[in-house]
């Protein structure tokens, strides 16, 4: 009964008209800045920051709050359109959904990331109003040792983002991982590969790897041949999703929520892992595996969901402990500060109109990021009929207006010429760039843990065997290893044998 | 009919974020080059001053230089934008405002990074003496000494004995290379006479998660990040490093009072314009910084970050001036025993 109670604070407070009004403002400006390439959740939230220094807390957070969900519903629109990925988990997306759209089924595919983010948007909320405080305490007992590992079975389960070969794969991931090397070493100051260039100091940033090796790769590949490009657009199929595809999303639907509700949970990344972990389950189980990369709605429904209730769910470390998940968090945290609001376990109790009244105001963004999306996917579709030359360099100009706008660095917007040329590249040689990307993501991740849970138990690498949820990750990891290569090592047998004869 | 209305609708919705993001971009670049005005403080200030925070949106620092700027401008009559330019510990920003044409316009806010970055790293590109003027200090945050909740000392003085006594198993978090928590640690070796085993995170958030989650034992943290924790008990106060209790932590002790009184360390930020700017406008500046800092409405946001403006006699060139020397001093010492090096 207090649970109602609760709810019925939260939605008195997140209905005052100005709340939703802002909870609106919030979630159409997230809702564009993930559409534009290269703009995303943590620049605008530093933008508008200032401005809602004069707002009511609750409203301010509200707003803050809606620009980063619904920067996660945008993000998947350009990803699946043009290639375009401006966050980790959209390039996910991108995998399935824009091989969709070059089939001409850009609308279904927009459709389903809409509907399946809306679901998750909704069971996160709930997760969020009964479990939040115990999920926290949950979280806490992940420390670098169990990070490390978790992170490791993501990178092993991310061989399943290729279609093509595992060993190609697995030389994606490790360029990425290099990749990510580069800058300060966070642990002695020691510049890596910066060539000593100062530009170069904070590392390589995510949305110029994005951007230039899927969508400025993607446009030499357009570019190269005018003619699949015109194909594409001739064949825009139903706007809808069939009957047959509402049948199929509606399991990787459920089990990317569940994935991603409980991975968001973990402050130190989870939300990260959602989408792709997910996307491995679902090509894992699938009985098509083979449509994945290809096309398959699956690869589309399953991600979304889970990367946007770990959006959600990453709120509960912030919420009720005051420990900010993310960049966009660590910014609330100083919209709390300058309310007057000290973050930490106590606003739950001291502020629950606060507390209730955010948690409230995200189903009501999800619900107003449905009516808002759904109507658009029309409009989307439509984009694609542009003439590819009018488009190609408008999509060049966005992104690096908005690349040179993450840090005001023009190394940046280098960056992406040089990766997409890179991009371009390593397509012709036939390895694909999601795995890279992730690679680049993960790999930090990989080695700061690593690291920190070596220097804490002094050397002793037994930690991640003696640490039980450690131990059991570092075993699915073995298992999910040997289950990717074990059709290869297969293969090259048959191969020998072949050759014996 | 109904597509060219659509088609208009779109073209209309892609023009207005293309202008929205282009603003976003020039306004960023705009403000730092600062456009040549006055050279005199006759009209000063005739256009808008930046003032550059080198650190994040929503940090410590950025939210004490918008609680400033608003009066500032005020007292100044013209308008004040803050600009975040990030990066290597704050020495890009600064960088950049030392570059920066020597008229006023562009100001920057600093903390006690300005006076560590000359020790951790090399090619800075700038010295905080010969490049800057200084304007006025701001605010002295405390910092405090915390530690797991379940982690075993009581008292400062038995933390000093229990970690001199297991310097082998204890850990101590620290918010990265030459950050504030980072060189209050150093401070707490050289005070307690012992080395420790130490664990750079990338920022205070996830340190603070791992202390929580009781990952590592303790750590040495600006108020603004622990207050919370502190008062909901979900970390172990052992004392601020200041000579005053804070008002927002009336039961933890100063470290004088705790016994371990070498323990002195506060992040102080101060305000900096270009060296050559002319001397009535450092004084400008300098009048609407104290203006600012007498303000009750600053006073009071300040008290609730667990600070409090610094007295008027420091909001001075002068006094300001006096202490980055001394800083400086002290920290390239540390810093040199440490051996430690950001770059």
């Amino acid at each position: 009964m207090e649970l109602l109670d609760n709810l019925a604070l939260g939605f008195s407070t997140a209905l005052l008209i100005q709340n939703v009004l802002y909870c609106f403002v919030g979630v159409l400006l997230g809702t564009a800045v993930g559409v534009l390439p290269g703009i995303g959740p943590t620049a605008t939230v530093a933008m508008l920051l200032p401005i809602t220094f004069s707002f009511e807390p609750v409203t301010a957070l509200i707003m803050l709050a809606g620009i980063y969900y619904g920067a996660q519903y945008g993000g998947s629109t350009t990803a699946i359109l043009i290639n375009l990925p401006g966050e980790s988990s959209a390039a996910v997306t991108a995998l399935d959904g824009h091989e969709m759209a070059r089939q001409g089924r850009a609308g279904p595919a927009l459709a389903t990331a809409a509907v399946g983010s809306f679901i998750a948007g909704t069971v996160a909320t709930v997760v969020l109003a009964v479990a939040a405080p115990p999920l926290a305490r949950v979280a806490l007992q992940f420390g670098p040792a169990e990070y490390f590992s978790l992170v490791l079975l993501g990178l092993i389960m991310s061989i399943a983002l290729a279609r093509g070969s595992a060993l190609k794969a697995l030389a994606m991931i490790f360029l990425g991982v290099l990749l990510g090397t580069v800058g300060q070493d966070i642990y002695t100051g020691t510049p890596r590969f910066t060539f000593g260039q100062r530009e170069l100091y904070g590392g390589i940033d995510f949305v110029s790897v994005a951007v230039g090796m899927f969508g400025v790769a993607e446009i030499l590949r357009n570019l190269e041949n005018e003619q699949t490009r015109t194909a594409i657009v001739g064949k825009v199929k139903n706007l809808w999703p069939t009957r047959e595809d509402r049948r199929r999303i509606v399991g990787p639907i459920l089990r990317g929520t569940g994935l991603g509700a409980a991975l968001g949970v973990l402050p130190g990344g989870g939300h990260v892992l959602a989408s792709f972990t997910s996307y491995a389950v679902e090509k894992r189980i699938s009985k098509r595996p083979q449509e994945f990369g290809r096309g398959a709605i699956e690869g589309v429904a399953g991600p979304e969901s889970a990367n946007n209730a770990a959006a959600q769910t990453s709120f509960i470390p912030l919420l009720t402990l005051g420990l900010p998940a993310h960049p966009v968090m660590a910014l609330m945290v100083g919209a709390f500060i300058v309310h007057g609001i000290t973050p930490g376990p106590n606003v739950i109790t001291d502020e629950p109109d606060l507390f209730w009244g955010l948690i409230a105001s995200m189903w009501i963004g999800n619900v107003l990021l449905v009516l808002l999306n759904l109507p658009l996917i029309g409009l989307w579709v439509r984009m694609l009929r542009i003439p590819y030359q009018v488009l190609f360099p408008m999509i060049i100009l966005f992104a690096a207006i908005g690349t040179y706008s993450l840090g005001f660095n023009a190394y940046d917007v280098y960056a992406i010429v040089f990766f997409g040329l890179l991009g371009y590249i390593l397509i012709k040689c036939g390895c694909e760039p999601a795995p890279l990307l992730l690679g680049f993501v993960l790999g930090p991740l990989l080695e700061e843990n690593l690291r920190r849970a070596l220097i804490i138990n002094r050397g002793d690498a037994s930690v991640f065997l003696t640490r039980p949820i450690s131990a059991v990750l570092l075993a699915v990891a073995v298992a999910a290893l040997v289950l990717a290569i074990l059709p290869a090592i297969r293969k090259r047998r048959e191969v020998v044998f072949a050759e014996d004869e | 009919m109904r597509t060219t209305i659509r088609y208009r609708a779109a073209a209309r919705m892609i023009a207005a974020i293309g202008v929205v993001s282009l603003a976003a971009a020039c306004s960023g670049n705009g403000g730092t080059t600062g456009a040549t005005g006055a050279t005199d403080g006759e009209g000063f200030p005739d256009q808008n001053i930046t003032i550059v925070v080198p650190f994040s949106a929503g940090g410590p620092t950025d939210t004490v230089t918008r609680m400033i700027a608003e009066p500032m401008a005020a007292k100044l009559g013209a308008k004040i934008v803050v600009q975040n330019v990030e990066g290597a510990g704050g020495t890009v920003g600064a960088g950049e405002v030392g570059r920066a044409e020597p008229d006023g316009y562009t100001v920057l806010m600093h903390h006690i990074g300005m006076s560590t970055a000359p020790a951790l790293y090399k090619d800075l590109g700038y010295q905080p003496l010969e490049s800057f003027e200084t304007v006025g200090l701001v605010t002295e945050v405390p910092m405090t000494v915390v530690a797991r909740k379940d982690f075993a000392p009581a008292t400062l003085q038995d933390l000093v004995a229990h970690v001199k006594a297991n310097a082998d198993k204890v850990t101590m978090a620290n918010a990265g290379i030459g950050a504030a928590s980072h060189l209050c640690g150093l401070l707490f070796q050289t005070a307690a006479g012992v080395k420790l085993q130490e664990v750079p995170y990338e920022g205070t958030g996830p340190a603070l998660t791992d202390l929580v989650g009781g990952q590592v034992d303790f750590m040495c943290d600006q108020t603004t990040n622990t207050s919370g924790q502190i008062s909901a008990g979900e970390v172990k106060a052992y004392a601020v490093t200041t000579p005053e209790r804070v008002k927002s932590l009336p039961d933890v002790p100063t470290t004088t009072e705790a016994g371990l009184p070498k323990l002195q360390v506060s992040v102080w930020h101060g305000l900096y314009v270009p060296k050559g700017t002319p001397q009535d406008v450092v004084q400008k500046l300098s009048e609407a910084l104290k203006a600012a800092l007498a303000d009750q409405k600053v006073v009071d946001q300040m008290a609730k970050l667990g600070t409090a403006p610094v007295p008027a006699e420091d909001a001075t060139p002068q006094a300001h001036r006096a202490k980055l020397e001394e800083q400086l001093g002290t920290w390239a010492k540390v810093i040199a025993d440490a051996g430690i090096k950001a770059s």
